[in-house]
This record gives C-alpha cells, sequence and structure tokens, in this order.
C-alpha cells in the first residue's frame, strides 16, 4: 500500500472533524435517522447514498443546523454542535435547488455570506473574484442567475458556498438537475475544486455513479441506518450485506445453504446443480443459509465448458445491447437467471453467441463474495 | 379583422364609458355655474351653426382653476386627502403584510380558507360594514362599552367622527387589497432560500429584511398603489365616520356638487384630482410591466 495514501479512518491517531454519536431523529412516529454512529475526518470526500426516505436529507440537515438530533450528539471538531444555529456554523451548505437569492446578481450571490461577516470591501472583492476564478465564472459575474444556464447557476451556488471557507461543505443532490453528459464532468469539477480548497465535503446523493466517482468513502444508508461505510471499491467488491450490493451496480445473487465451511465455502443451491465454491470472508456455519454475490463483469460466457472452479450451462434468455458490452440473461435449468457481462471486442454481426444459444458460465472462486444477509 | 374586433371591444367600452364623460366634465369645469338647467353655461347650440361653435367655445375659460387656488380651502383638502392616504396606506401596509406572511406560511390545505376569510367581507355591502363601525366606535358603541366593562377606562373615548375612525375605516375596507398582492409574491417565495441566507451568516431577522422583504417587493408596491389609489378620493367613510374636521378632496367633492350646486367647480376639483391621481396610476403599471419582465 502507497504511503501517501489517503486513509484517515485506518489511522488510529486521526482526529475526526465529525462524529455522529448514536444520533436519532424522530418526527413525531417517524423515525427518519435510527441510532447512528459515524466519523467523518478532515479533507474527505464523504458519501452517503441511499433511495429516497432512507435519512441521509436528515442528516446533513441536522450537520447544517435546521434540524436537531432527538437524541445523541453530534461533535464538529470535538465540540457538541447542536446548540450553535445555522448561521453561526462554520459549516456551509449546498442546496439541491441551488437556492441562489433571485433578487441578487451573481457576484452579490457569492458576497452575500461574506458580508455578513462585516469583511472590509476589498476582501470581500478579492474573495469573491477568487471564487469566480475557481468556478470560471468571471464572465458572468453581473448577470442574475436566472440569465445563466442551469450548470452555471450549479457553480454559482457552489462558489457561494464555498466563499467562507468552511471547514464543512454539505451537497444535497449537488448534480440532480443537471443532464448526464453534463454531470460527468461537473462531477470531476467537483473532485478538482475539494483537492484544491482541501475543505470536508459531505454529499447526498442516491445516484451510486455520482457517489462511487467522486467520494473517498461512502456511506449506503437504509431506513435511517448506516448499512455499510467503505470505500467506493471495497463497497462494490467486498458488500457487507445483499442490501448494499443489490444498491450499487448489476449483481446476481444465488441462496444456498453452506454445505462445506473452512478456507473454500462450498453452497448448494439447487437440485441437479454443481455446488458453488467461494472464498467467505466471514465466518459461516455448516447447514447455514448463505447469499452468493457475483458481479455480471465477473462471470465469463463461453461455448466450451470453463476451467474455473465454477461452471454452469445454461440457455441465453436475453442480450442487452450496450455499446461497449452486452449483458446475456442466461436462464439456468432450475429456472435460475444469471447475468454475464461481454466486451464488445468484435463487431455485432460476429457476434459468438445469439438467443437460444447453449452456453456456459464460468467463474473463479474468488470472484463473487459469500454474505450471511 | 377578427383581431381588430377583439380589441375594439374594450376600446370602444373605455371610449364611451370612460373618455366621453371626461370630455363632458373637463368641459363643464370650462363653464360658468349658472341658475338654470344644467346648471351652468354656455350649451352648445349647433343650430346657430359655425357662430355658435366659435361662440361656445369662446365662452370657455380657467376661472375655476383659478378659483380653486384662491380659496385655500380646495389645496388645504388635496394636501390633507394626500396624508389621510399615505397615512392609511402605511397602516394598511403594516397591518397586512403579517397577515399575509402568516398565511403564505400556513400549512397548505389551510390556505384556501384562509384566503377565502380574507375575501369573505366583500360578500356584504361596503355601505353596512362601514355603517357597522359607526355602531362599534361611538361613544355608546361596542369598543367603549367594552373598555369601561374591563374597567380600562372611565370615559368613554371619542374616535366617532374623529380622523381616526376614518383611518380605522380605510385600514379594514383596503386590507384585502394590501394582503392579496402581498400574499401571492409571499406564497412563491422558496423556503430554500431563507435557509441559504441563514447558512450564510444571516441572523431570522436579516434574512427577513435582505431575503423575504426584497423578494415580495413588488406586492408590497402593488398593494400599496390599490390602496392609496382609491383613498385618495375615497368619500364614503370620511364622510359617514369622521368629523367636521375631516378634510377630504372627495368630500369637498359631494359638498360642491350636490350641497353648492356648482357643478362647474365641482368638475374642475374632479380634474385636479384625476391629474394627482394620474401619476401614482402610471407609477403602478410600470412596477406590474417590471414584475410581468421578471416573470417572463
Amino acid at each position: 500500500m502507497a504511503i501517501d495514501e489517503f486513509a484517515p479512518w485506518e489511522d488510529p491517531e486521526a482526529k475526526p472533524i465529525i462524529q455522529f454519536k448514536n444520533v436519532t431523529k424522530r418526527f413525531g412516529d417517524f423515525v427518519a435517522i435510527d441510532d447512528l454512529t459515524v466519523d467523518i475526518y478532515e479533507k474527505e470526500f464523504f458519501a452517503l447514498l441511499g433511495p429516497s426516505g432512507c435519512g441521509k436529507t436528515t442528516m446533513m440537515r441536522m450537520l447544517a443546523g435546521f434540524e436537531t438530533p432527538t437524541e445523541g450528539t453530534i461533535l464538529l471538531s470535538g465540540k457538541d454542535i447542536a446548540p450553535v444555529p445555522p448561521n453561526k456554523r462554520a459549516v456551509n451548505m449546498m442546496f439541491q435547488s441551488y437556492a441562489l437569492f433571485p433578487h441578487l446578481s451573481i457576484w452579490d450571490n457569492i458576497a452575500f455570506g461574506l458580508r455578513r461577516d462585516n469583511l472590509p470591501k476589498n476582501d470581500v472583492k478579492d474573495r469573491v473574484e477568487e471564487m469566480l476564478r475557481l468556478t470560471r465564472m468571471e464572465k458572468f459575474a453581473r448577470r442574475k442567475p436566472h440569465q445563466v444556464s442551469g450548470g452555471q447557476r450549479q457553480r454559482v451556488a457552489l462558489a457561494r458556498s464555498l466563499a467562507k471557507a468552511p471547514k464543512l461543505l454539505l451537497l444535497d443532490e449537488p448534480l440532480g438537475a443537471l443532464d448526464k453528459k453534463l454531470r460527468q464532468d461537473t462531477q470531476f469539477e467537483l473532485m478538482d475544486i475539494q483537492e484544491k480548497t482541501g475543505t470536508t465535503f459531505v454529499i447526498v446523493t442516491h445516484d451510486q455513479e455520482e457517489a462511487m466517482t467522486v467520494a473517498s468513502r461512502i456511506a449506503v444508508m437504509d431506513n435511517g441506518k448506516i448499512i455499510q461505510v467503505s470505500t467506493p471499491d471495497a463497497i462494490y467488491e467486498t458488500p457487507n450485506s445483499t442490501y448494499v450490493a443489490d444498491f450499487i451496480g448489476e449483481v446476481n445473487i444465488i441462496e444456498g445453504k453452506a454445505t462445506s465451511v473452512g478456507e473454500k465455502l462450498s453452497m448448494a443451491w439447487a437440485e441437479g446443480q454443481p455446488e458453488i465454491v467461494g472464498t467467505p470472508t466471514t465466518e459461516f456455519e455448516k447447514g447455514q443459509s448463505v447469499h452468493f454475490a457475483i458481479r455480471p463483469e465477473k462471470v465469463s460466457i463461453s461455448a466450451e465448458k470453463p476451467e474455473t472452479a465454477n461452471a454452469v450451462q445454461g440457455k441465453i434468455l436475453d442480450i442487452a445491447y450496450l455499446g461497449n458490452i452486452s449483458t446475456y440473461h442466461v436462464e439456468l435449468p432450475g429456472g435460475q437467471i444469471i447475468k454475464a457481462q461481454a466486451a464488445n471486442n468484435r463487431r455485432l454481426s460476429r457476434r459468438s453467441f445469439t438467443w437460444e444459444d447453449n452456453v456456459w458460465l464460468g467463474w473463479t472462486d474468488t470472484a463473487g463474495v459469500l454474505l450471511g444477509r | 379583422m377578427r383581431r381588430f374586433a377583439l380589441i375594439a371591444v374594450p376600446y370602444l367600452w373605455l371610449l364611451a364609458l370612460f373618455l366621453v364623460p371626461f370630455v363632458i366634465v373637463l368641459k363643464i369645469s370650462l363653464s360658468d355655474s349658472a341658475l338654470a338647467i344644467p346648471p351652468y353655461l354656455p350649451t352648445l347650440d349647433l343650430k346657430a351653426g359655425w357662430s355658435g361653435i366659435t361662440e361656445f367655445f369662446s365662452q370657455l375659460d380657467f376661472e375655476n382653476f383659478v378659483w380653486l387656488t384662491e380659496d385655500d380651502l380646495y389645496w388645504k383638502a388635496y394636501l390633507s386627502s394626500l396624508k389621510i392616504a399615505l397615512v392609511s396606506t402605511v397602516l394598511t401596509l403594516a397591518v397586512g403584510f403579517p397577515i399575509a406572511y402568516g398565511m403564505a406560511r400556513a400549512p397548505q390545505h389551510w390556505r384556501a380558507t384562509l384566503l377565502l376569510l380574507v375575501i369573505l367581507p366583500f360578500w356584504t355591502s361596503f355601505l353596512i360594514r362601514v355603517y357597522s363601525w359607526m355602531g362599534i366606535l361611538s361613544q355608546e358603541g361596542y369598543l367603549n362599552q367594552f373598555l369601561m366593562g374591563i374597567g380600562l377606562i372611565n370615559e368613554p373615548l371619542i374616535i366617532l367622527n374623529t380622523n381616526v375612525a376614518v383611518y380605522i375605516g380605510i385600514v379594514y375596507t383596503y386590507l384585502p387589497f394590501m394582503i392579496l398582492p402581498i400574499y401571492s409574491a409571499l406564497e412563491k417565495l422558496d423556503e430554500s432560500l431563507l435557509e441559504a441566507a441563514e447558512d450564510l451568516g444571516c441572523s431570522r431577522m436579516s434574512a427577513f429584511w435582505l431575503v423575504t422583504v426584497p423578494l415580495s417587493k413588488q406586492g408590497i408596491i402593488a398593494g400599496s398603489f390599490l390602496v392609496f389609489i382609491p383613498t385618495l378620493g375615497e368619500f364614503v367613510i370620511p364622510s359617514l365616520l369622521g368629523g367636521s374636521k375631516t378634510l377630504m378632496i372627495g368630500k369637498i367633492l359631494w359638498e360642491e356638487f350636490f350641497s353648492n350646486r356648482d357643478w362647474p367647480v365641482a368638475s374642475a376639483v374632479a380634474v385636479i384630482l384625476l391629474l394627482i391621481l394620474v401619476i401614482p396610476i402610471i407609477l403602478f403599471q410600470r412596477n406590474e410591466q417590471k414584475q410581468r419582465e421578471a416573470e417572463g
């Protein structure tokens, strides 16, 4: 492992900038956040990922100060922030709707927060111009928000929230209103700006691709709980539950029972089918029910029986052509459907397989993950 | 052709019911009063031909307008009307804004009811409502009975037939005209703008002045003109609730016309009132235009 890799969460000495300690938030009977504990470190780009209603926005609003926890404490740099009102927090937020002031020019929007601090005029001017440069909006400074495009408004909102150099920047679905192409460009821009300013970013999103691209760590949430917190690759490669595996990217999940445990685990999953062999990362008992999760791109598809540890035969039910890759839906004799992906490194007309073909699927004994739940 | 017809109908309407009466009033204001029917001279005698027309025009003069400047009653009445209209507008704004704000902040399912409550008074005759204020404000009225009942005062307050009663009447009557445009501006206000202002370091109070007020400016301006313009020429409220000292141009106009039967002077008063009103009306139109542009 490289020494300069950014991973403060692995360093026991590192002090987190934000600590959620057993935080619960209730709205009437509804539990939005359920006994949640998590640490976020300085200079992190931390993503809260989950379906709508999972509590991610509530978490962000508690950080901004618009909601207070029902139970538990939130510490910012070691201090409880519950009694601090939003206008006194070194935390700024970029709103999903951008919330730009329509009656003020872009310049005045960015200067808004600085003026509240009663900074000298020249300092305000310098800082605003720095922010305009950072977001490449110099040319539009005199326009009103409704006179620029959606992507430009997004950048103004970012510039405004960064202007006060907050310790922590909160981004609520920052790219939700942009079209796909612009969103991808902006993701890299966001990472770039985060790196340049060294600010801690917490982003709320329901777009797993966006979270994977920008974040140093992702917290996958469901029903007010964090299911898993880890780096994007760890979330993708070693999800800790079928929920996380299913939420991030595409996955095949096969249910079965462990028949032999140890260094390798064998799992019986259907009558008359060879047992699936995998490498467990957690303890399993013999006879325990196991979920085997494997990504489609880790399943190979071939006409001949492959040499891999696992090999099953099936019939092609469907082919989804995505340009660079194709996803094959293969039905096994028991009715189970497995998705396999293959790169289209040949022209479409010379594709090896077509509908109704009998094919072999194969994967190694380390390709998938074995999950208890 | 069809488009022309569509435009022609409202214009003909305005021509017949606004411009023609105005020209008649203007003509009367340039005439001399007389003991006759109609009570002014000259009248146009078309039978006399061209000489009749020139005779007619040669008799018109600005005598009545000169008269308005000579008797200080008139310009005092104009000034007093302006003052009462201005103060009433400010008072109505002070009362109306919080109501509109509360309505815009109320839960969605309450808003239609609240809106209805604001409009509800229009379902009863304006005159009846002003008369009931006389019952409330008079010396033996409900207000004095109540205040003396709870022991707050020993002597009844004299409110009716004073300017205070006029202000109460005007604020009460024109309140919906202030509330509705402000409400419609505040209702469109995005809540997250206020959160953004707070997030950027504003207190609740400064967020109100820096965000809420500027963004409801158009509604405030519209509401203020909708109150100011009709109040300036208001006649019913000062004559029913005001006293002999309440000087308003609407009342003077009525007295010139019906008590003194001096139609030419009354007409001159009306023409000047209209000229005074043209300024705020133009400003009001410009505000509306700006708002449309901002939204368009």
